[in-house]
């Protein structure tokens, strides 16, 4: 395993007790800033320079709370009994699941996906509740994109669709896709358009030149009818405006730009993958920036969020082949999404065991799924007390990674950035917590490598 | 403590970088390395494997596939029904499970190398923003070596540096770029095309001369420049060159000149087969082959080496940091399509495809690759490559050690091509025959000796433990195809067709030389433009697991 990537101490003026880690990582949304200085005294931090209010809170409001490290039914235990406890629940599992993972470094992604190849268990990633429709969009017409480098020196045309970077990217606009100075756009703002399409002025609306509202759940419908403009197709203007809200004048001048700009962007998020149409839109995106290939460069790029959902994706991917959703019954990776995706495996009440890692399926999945997690043993491995760690047979609080912990994330534009620490933990590294486990589930299951 | 010996006893072994064609020879190993036979007679291995009647050779070296990495990662994501067709890896108490298809995962790539006798192989093509990524792969890529080229050959600041005719500027990034990624090598791929893909609706150059916009410099300056400053880097292992308009009829000149442009430097030209087409103005009509004047021109020019990028019939994936290439092969097939710009560096396009034997292109491909083999005189410098996935996969390497092996198996398959194979390449006329050793050569020994690794491809004292013992069989890829026993660092991995133990195996990578007074300049460039920062790119050594630094080449 690669050894974590150790904590930068510098500036030797400043007060002893201060520490300075220059270029730590982020790891609150996808944008995984990594340019953030972060000021530690007494284990704490007290500064987040760089960061936005979402990184601040993230790093300056983190304590450590005390809890135990490990609880077994509830009661505090010693982390070797919660280990042994863990294996068993997995191996003795006829249909084990592991969820979550989005918010882990790849090195402990990597012993997960270990554990449910040797336990013959599913392994599935919060993917398949956010952009997992995108993810099936591109398995079926691919995707033209690009790293977020290249919106910086390129990109003259940004199109937000159903994404509100304002609120859930804060430093979206002013790092990667609006206000830097690029090689090719040396005036940064002043040289984009950038467009917003969604059905409520959001607010990111503000930064936008044009604001496009759609009516609720026509993204099918608004992206069919730039499909059919791009390649010169005649439009009905009262269909148009029926089904999509919008007038095919707004239409037509908006297809006209995204011709006449050189290098465009759309960035699209949940307001697109997860309302009506699903995978359906994301193909119809996908579909669209492919087609205006054929008259200027275009690309697109899922806005995604927990800070490093898409490390997930390549970690699932590099080992079983397939990005989520992914069942080992058979001793060999099959992919199925709707059968092995969680929300499925519980709410179908065929998991009977199971581990979560930093994520909360008992306070957003649907109630079936939740009553029969609340009925299975399982493991909750999180940074901190949640619903789903109060009904876990066994609960490990862990060091949060970025912060007490190194390892490698990836950007939503599939960039990996390492990690470096900051804080000391007395807990555990998720990566050591599963690292512990699958010693044990080899040992049981008879792994000899 | 007692050295551990283990002895291959009575083997018929075939060692061409040591002139052993054939010959019965002991094999002695002891820590993971090839060793003198003991002095002292009562020394007694603690484990002999009795080779007699079995064929021995060197463990096989592929110098150029596609593993791992961003692209690789990606056409696995993009492929679920490509990997629910093909064979399942079961997990067992040793492997882990896996899926193959045209792209397997990372655990099946290992096993099916070393499987197969291949201790030791080479991802072609890293973007250095990538690299991190391809270490992490690369540390669940059991069972072999590897090592990685990385993506130059439309990098900024190569470009500004030769815009500005800055040679030690140049030199002294391509030092630190592999430095920093933790690379082996330098790769050109569709040099100056791919940053014209970038800023203009399909994109690209057409021949060497054409000027990249931005820069104003030359895929022929690029290619120059590059070569030179590996070369005085001492690099082990030469430029690694895909040459621009690949695929496309006509495409011969490009590559000819671009030969010609490697004048007075070492050079290599990877999947030579998809640069060798006669015709032109995209018409099928006229596509031929031109494989005799581009080996006479390899034949009497010694600094020049190749590997194949030879074509077998059936479905594959095509991926390329090649991204023109990415959007005209979708625009062929039809099929879904990925396309990824890599801010500063590189890009990259992956589609599937099928090569039909009744198709004219396709069988001329298939036949054009062949002909590279059989007319390249000197089997050093001709390598064996399917540029997996995108001719093929690497298992047809023992399908097409037959296919030069047996020249009447080769008849029989061309007889099923499209019927103007025969006119329009000169396979049909080609009896030449490879023997033991030149597969050996063209399959270990040839690569190691062209990637400088002083310690593999040959069975000499010193040599690292990688051998592979063969039993012979009159179908030459029955006999490759399913290895008696696979020793990899000493340790016997596979036996009988099944694999006995697990390891993880060595990344290699080169440390050069550069000048450090010119990292300032580097990072005040990369600061600029870069999405990331500074002290986040370069891969430190813990992503390295068992790092063997590659020494530099005395030439
Ligand atoms: S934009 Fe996202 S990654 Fe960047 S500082 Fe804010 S929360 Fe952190
Ligand atoms: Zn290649």
């Amino acid at each position: 395993m690669s050894a974590q990537a150790t904590a930068a101490v510098a500036d030797p003026k400043a007060d002893e007790s201060l520490k300075v880690i220059q270029d730590a990582t982020c790891t609150f949304c996808g944008c995984v800033c990594d340019d953030i200085d972060l000021t530690v005294k007494d284990n704490h931090i007290v500064e987040a320079k760089r960061a936005c209010v979402l990184g601040k809170a993230w790093f300056l409001n983190h304590k450590t709370e005390d809890r135990p490290s490990c609880l077994v039914d509830g009661q505090p235990a010693p982390l070797e009994a919660g280990y042994d406890r863990a294996a068993q629940i997995l191996v003795n599992g006829k249909y084990p699941i592991i969820y979550g993972l989005s918010d882990s470094p790849c090195e402990a992604q990597r012993v997960a996906v270990s554990i449910a190849d040797w336990v013959n268990g599913t392994i599935d990633t919060t993917t398949s509740v956010c952009h997992g429709p995108s993810g099936m969009a591109f398995q079926g017409v691919g995707e033209v994109t690009c790293s977020l480098g290249e919106v910086i020196n390129r990109g003259d045309m940004i199109i937000f669709w159903g994404s509100n970077p304002a609120e859930s990217h804060p430093r979206h606009f002013t790092k990667y896709s609006l206000m830097p100075k690029g090689m090719f756009l040396p005036n940064g703002r002043k040289d984009r358009t950038c467009v917003l399409v969604d059905v409520r002025k959001t607010k990111s609306a503000k930064a936008a030149d044009i604001f496009v509202q759609i009516k609720p759940r026509a993204d099918f419908e608004g992206l069919w009818t730039l499909r059919a403009l791009a390649k010169g197709v005649d439009l009905d203007p009262v269909i148009v405006k029926r089904d999509t809200g919008v007038e095919l004048s707004l239409w037509q001048d908006l297809m006209a730009r995204m011709k006449a700009c050189k290098f465009g962007v759309i960035f699209f998020g949940m307001g697109l993958t997860m309302t009506r149409g699903k995978h359906a839109n994301s193909e119809a995106l996908l579909a669209l920036t492919r087609d205006m290939n054929a008259f200027t460069r275009f690309v697109a790029k899922p806005n995604r969020g927990h800070g490093n959902v898409t490390g997930a994706d390549n970690v699932v991917s590099w080992r079983t082949g397939y990005p989520f959703g992914v069942n080992h019954s058979r001793g060999y990776p099959r992919f199925n999404p709707g059968e092995y995706t969680t929300s499925d495996t519980l709410a179908n009440g065929e998991a009977d065991s199971g581990m979560t890692i930093a994520c909360d399926p008992m306070a957003n999945f649907s109630e079936p799924a939740r009553r029969h997690l609340a009925s299975i043993p399982y493991i909750a491995l999180d940074t901190k007390e949640t619903p789903t760690t109060r009904a876990a047979a066994v609960a490990f609080t862990v060091a949060t990674y970025g912060i007490h912990t190194g390892g490698t994330v990836y950007r939503m534009d599939d960039v990996p950035i390492p990690l470096r620490p900051s804080c000391e933990s007395p807990n555990p590294s998720d990566f050591e917590v599963l690292s512990q486990i699958e010693r044990r589930v080899k040992k049981l299951v008879g792994i000899t490598s | 403590m007692p050295i551990e010996y283990t002895k291959i006893s009575g083997g018929t072994l075939y060692d061409p970088a040591n002139g052993i064609d054939g010959q019965v020879r002991d094999l002695w190993i002891a820590d993971g390395k090839i060793v003198e036979a003991p002095t002292d007679p009562t020394v007694r291995p603690n484990r002999t494997i009795d080779a007699s009647g079995l064929v021995v050779m060197p463990g096989g070296i592929d110098m150029h596939c596609h593993i791992a990495g961003p692209k690789v990662n990606v056409a696995r994501k993009m492929r679920p029904e490509d990997k629910r067709k093909g064979e399942q890896i079961h997990r067992t108490n040793i492997t882990h499970s896996g899926t193959m298809g045209s792209v397997p995962s990372t655990f099946a790539t290992g096993y099916k190398y070393i499987g197969m006798g291949y201790t030791t192989a080479f991802d072609a093509a890293i973007p250095p923003l990538g690299a991190r990524h391809a270490h992490e792969e690369f540390e669940d890529t059991p069972c072999i070596d590897k090592g990685f080229y990385v993506l130059m050959g439309n990098n900024h600041y190569v470009m500004q540096s030769l815009q500005r005719n800055e040679p030690a500027r140049l030199k002294a990034f391509i030092g630190w770029l592999l430095a920093s990624t933790k690379g082996f090598g330098a790769k050109l791929v569709n040099p100056g095309g791919v940053e014209v893909w970038k800023s203009h609706q399909a994109g690209n150059v057409d021949d060497l001369h054409q000027k990249v916009d931005h820069f104003g410099i030359t895929p022929l300056q690029i290619i120059q420049g590059v070569a030179q400053a590996v070369d005085e880097l001492q690099l082990p292992h030469s430029v690694h060159i895909h040459c621009n308009n690949l695929g496309m009829p006509g495409n011969w000149t490009t590559t000819l000149e671009t030969m010609k442009a490697l004048e007075g430097h070492r050079g290599h030209i990877t999947h030579a087969q998809f640069h060798s087409y006669g015709g032109g103005d995209a018409d099928e009509n006229t596509f031929n082959s031109k494989v005799a004047p581009l080996a006479d021109y390899v034949n009497s020019h010694p600094n020049l080496t190749i590997d194949v990028g030879q074509v077998l019939f059936g479905e594959t994936t095509s991926m390329t940091g090649d991204g023109p290439l990415g959007y005209y092969l979708s625009k062929v097939y039809g099929g879904k399509w990925f396309s990824g710009d890599t801010e500063m560096e590189s890009g990259c396009g992956i589609t599937p495809i099928k090569y039909k034997n009744k198709s004219l292109v396709h069988a001329l491909q298939w036949a054009i690759g062949l002909e590279w083999y059989l007319l390249v005189e000197d089997p050093w410098r001709v390598v064996m490559s399917t540029d997996h996935p995108n001719g093929g996969s690497f298992l047809a390497y023992p399908q097409i050690i037959r296919l030069l092996m047996d020249r009447t198996y080769r008849q029989d398959i061309l007889k099923e091509c499209h019927p103007l194979v025969r006119e329009r390449s000169q396979l049909a006329d080609l009896n030449r025959e490879y023997t033991l050793n030149e597969i050996a050569i063209i399959t270990r020994a040839g690569p190691a000796r062209i990637l400088n690794l002083k310690n593999k491809g040959h069975l000499g004292v010193g040599a690292d433990a990688d051998v592979t013992i063969y039993t012979p069989h009159e179908n030459k890829e029955t006999m490759f195809e399913l290895p008696r026993t696979v020793i990899k660092s000493g340790r016997i991995l596979v036996d009988q067709g099944e694999i006995r133990e697990v390891l993880t195996g060595k990344t290699m990578h080169v440390t050069p030389d550069y000048d450090q007074e010119m990292e300032q300049g580097i990072q005040d460039w990369f600061e600029k433009y870069y999405s990331i920062r500074w002290r986040n790119y370069p891969v430190d050594l813990s992503y390295v697991h068992q790092s063997e630094v590659v020494p530099m080449a005395r030439f």
